[in-house]
């Protein structure tokens, strides 16, 4: 690929792939900017004007705003917490061999393939349900008042859902890193003295940081726009307590109706994920190029 | 402190039976080399010792006490692995200190330890880098300073030279030798290179398919070779065994003599042959000899020799140092 003539013909072949994917971008992305500049409502439709920074303004003096943007933090984190432990656990015990392995690591994968509004459903109507659900069979059973989990603990119960959806994700990419590291570490550090739990913080814990930086990084993008799940369950509440940025968006230009104030969230959003992105890759970035 | 013993050892991998039961003596201070052919089982002996694999019967006794059940970090044993198994996320201070460490040593002994671990080895230039950034003969070097720290009654070496190029292996060689004098320490050594077999050996243990084909120093080996199977593996280019007539001759069924052991010529000798690749290397000539009623035979010459290919030359086998084997391929007693 070093003459002229291949160069522009790899130019041109890529060009309409480079293309498409720019205007898939940029588009939507200047007809949000445009839109968040403009006081637009569905409910007063064709007198649209130039607004100045008031939907901004608007949007951000929201009461709901900050915690809309505590929950989403508390959700991005929770989930993260408990997929990347759990699946390094997960993945432990997945790694020893047994009987069914084959069977058993394609069932933990499994979660990851069901789509969020139907396991969110499933997660609403079967498990958490204070009446009929199975946790409130269980607590009957030993004699305990059911927990209304959606009501009484709706950003935990959330954080739950997407954990279970989520956590084969982990589980699978922090398997493979498992399985990459040299035996002979492992037995090295036997030789060396190291009980199992120190070869475990020492060893294998050091190994696994590279993929967990992955892992971490591909459920960040992914977790900060949760939006199926607070849909079929809590609608954002009660209250604002399940509400997150995703989701004080959709209300602002699907509920009030007010496309602009919605567009200035998004850009809010866009913004909010960029610095959330930056402190990710200063912190965990650097594991990349060991 | 650093006698091994070996009482009856086995190995099965279900029912594959890789060792048969075998008994070893390894003394104090020795320097131990297990050699044979790649499959032969000398690796899961020396993993057998360290404890990293379970024996399946018999009993390992060091500084005569058993050891058998005890796990890898209760054995006193050091180990330096073929791949080196350093910790590529700790500096080569940390990954020298880490059995240390583990044993709960305080911290400014630990610095004394790997200060002088480090001055032993030449290796404080790089001291404070990663694995990653280092040399295999450099990582080599880190992998043994590891092992010594821990002032082992016994230091086991897995193909530690597979990895490196001919020049820093013959080098590390002659580091690692002159290491045993220094520590005065018993090393087992195992390698599938019988040059390094040779060099290094206070005792040359030869295996094959899991059992014990003799042992003894390396001229004992060389000079002796209780059968037919360790005078075709030791010595370098390996020994001529001729069966048929010429072996009948002289009463065996094969007859080993080796390359450096033929008297040439190029008018008069025993046997008459023609000449095929010959390799110069200056210091020696070796040739490979076509001799009609025996085969291709391997003739050392002094120097260089004037012959090339096609030629006529002679070969007369040195009588004395002639191997005479019997029919199951033991050595002959004249």
């Amino acid at each position: 690929m070093s003459t002229t003539h291949t160069r522009n013909a790899a130019r041109t072949m890529m060009s309409p792939a480079v293309i498409l994917l720019l205007a898939w971008m940029l588009v939507p992305l200047a007809m949000t900017l445009w839109f968040s500049f403009q006081n637009y409502s569905l409910l007063s439709p064709g007198n649209e004007s130039w607004a100045g920074f008031n939907n901004y303004k608007y949007f951000l003096t929201d009461p709901a705003f900050s915690e809309a943007l505590v929950n989403t933090l508390l959700l991005v984190g929770g989930v993260l917490c408990i997929t990347v432990i759990g699946g390094t656990l997960l993945a432990l015990l997945l790694d020893q061999p047994m009987f069914g392995q084959g069977i058993v690591r394609l069932l933990v994968i499994a979660p990851f393939f069901v789509m969020p509004t139907v396991s969110a459903l499933v997660w609403k109507n079967m498990f958490m349900n204070p009446t009929n659900g199975l946790f409130a069979f269980f607590a009957k059973s030993l004699g305990v008042t059911p927990i209304d989990w959606l009501g009484h603990h709706p950003l935990l119960s959330i954080i739950l859902m997407v954990s279970w959806a989520w956590l084969p994700f982990a589980t699978l990419i922090l398997l493979t890193a498992l399985q990459s590291l040299d035996s002979e570490q492992i037995e090295a550090a036997e030789m060396d003295g190291a009980s199992s739990i120190s070869r475990f913080f020492h060893i294998v814990v050091p190994h696994l940081a590279r993929a967990a930086t992955v892992v971490i990084l591909i459920q960040t993008i992914f977790l900060l726009s949760i939006y199926a799940e607070i849909f079929v369950t809590t609608g954002g509440g009660p209250g604002n307590a399940s509400t997150n940025i995703p989701w004080l968006v959709y209300r602002q230009s699907l509920l009030s109706y007010d496309v602009g104030v919605g567009s200035a969230g998004g850009i809010v959003a866009v913004i909010l994920a960029n610095i959330v992105a930056i402190f990710l890759m200063r912190m965990v970035g650097k594991n990349l190029d060991l | 402190m650093g006698s091994i013993t070996l009482k009856k050892v086995a190995k099965r991998f279900g029912d594959i039976e890789v060792i048969p039961p075998l008994d070893l003596a390894i003394n104090e201070g020795e320097f131990v080399v297990f050699v044979g052919p790649s499959g032969c089982g000398k690796s899961t002996l020396l993993r057998l010792i360290a404890g990293l694999e379970d024996v399946s019967g018999g009993v390992i006794e060091i500084d005569g006490a058993d050891a058998t059940s005890l796990p890898p970090a209760k054995r006193a044993l050091a180990m330096v692995f073929q791949s080196y198994a350093l910790y590529p996320h700790m500096s080569v201070r940390k990954n020298i200190a880490f059995p240390l460490k583990m044993a709960g040593m305080d911290k400014a002994s630990i610095d004394e330890k790997v200060n002088k671990a480090a001055e032993t080895l030449n290796l404080a230039s790089y001291i404070d880098r990663r694995p990653g950034q280092l040399s295999g003969g450099q990582r080599q070097r880190v992998a043994i300073g590891r092992a010594i720290v821990r002032e082992p009654a016994a230091f086991l070496f897995d193909e530690p030279l597979s990895n490196l190029d001919a020049a820093l292996r013959g080098n590390m060689r002659i580091e690692i030798s002159e290491l045993h004098h220094k520590l005065d320490t018993t090393m087992i050594y195992v390698t599938h290179d019988q040059v390094e077999a040779m060099t290094m050996a206070d005792k040359i243990v030869v295996l094959n398919s899991g059992r014990i084909e003799q042992v003894g120093s390396p001229m004992d080996l060389y000079r002796e070779p209780a059968n037919v199977f360790v005078a075709g593996f030791i010595g370098s280019p390996s020994m001529n065994l001729i069966t048929g007539n010429a072996a009948t001759e002289e009463g065996a069924t094969t007859i080993g003599v080796r390359p450096e052991h033929f008297h040439l010529s190029m008018s008069e000798g025993k046997w008459q042959g023609t000449v095929g690749v010959s390799e110069n290397l200056g210091s020696d000539t070796f040739l490979r000899v076509e001799v009609d009623g025996i085969g291709t035979l391997t003739a050392r010459a002094d120097g260089e020799f004037p012959a090339s290919l096609g030629d006529t030359v002679y070969l007369t086998p040195d009588g004395e140092r002639m191997h005479r084997f019997d029919a199951s391929g033991l050595r002959m007693v004249r």
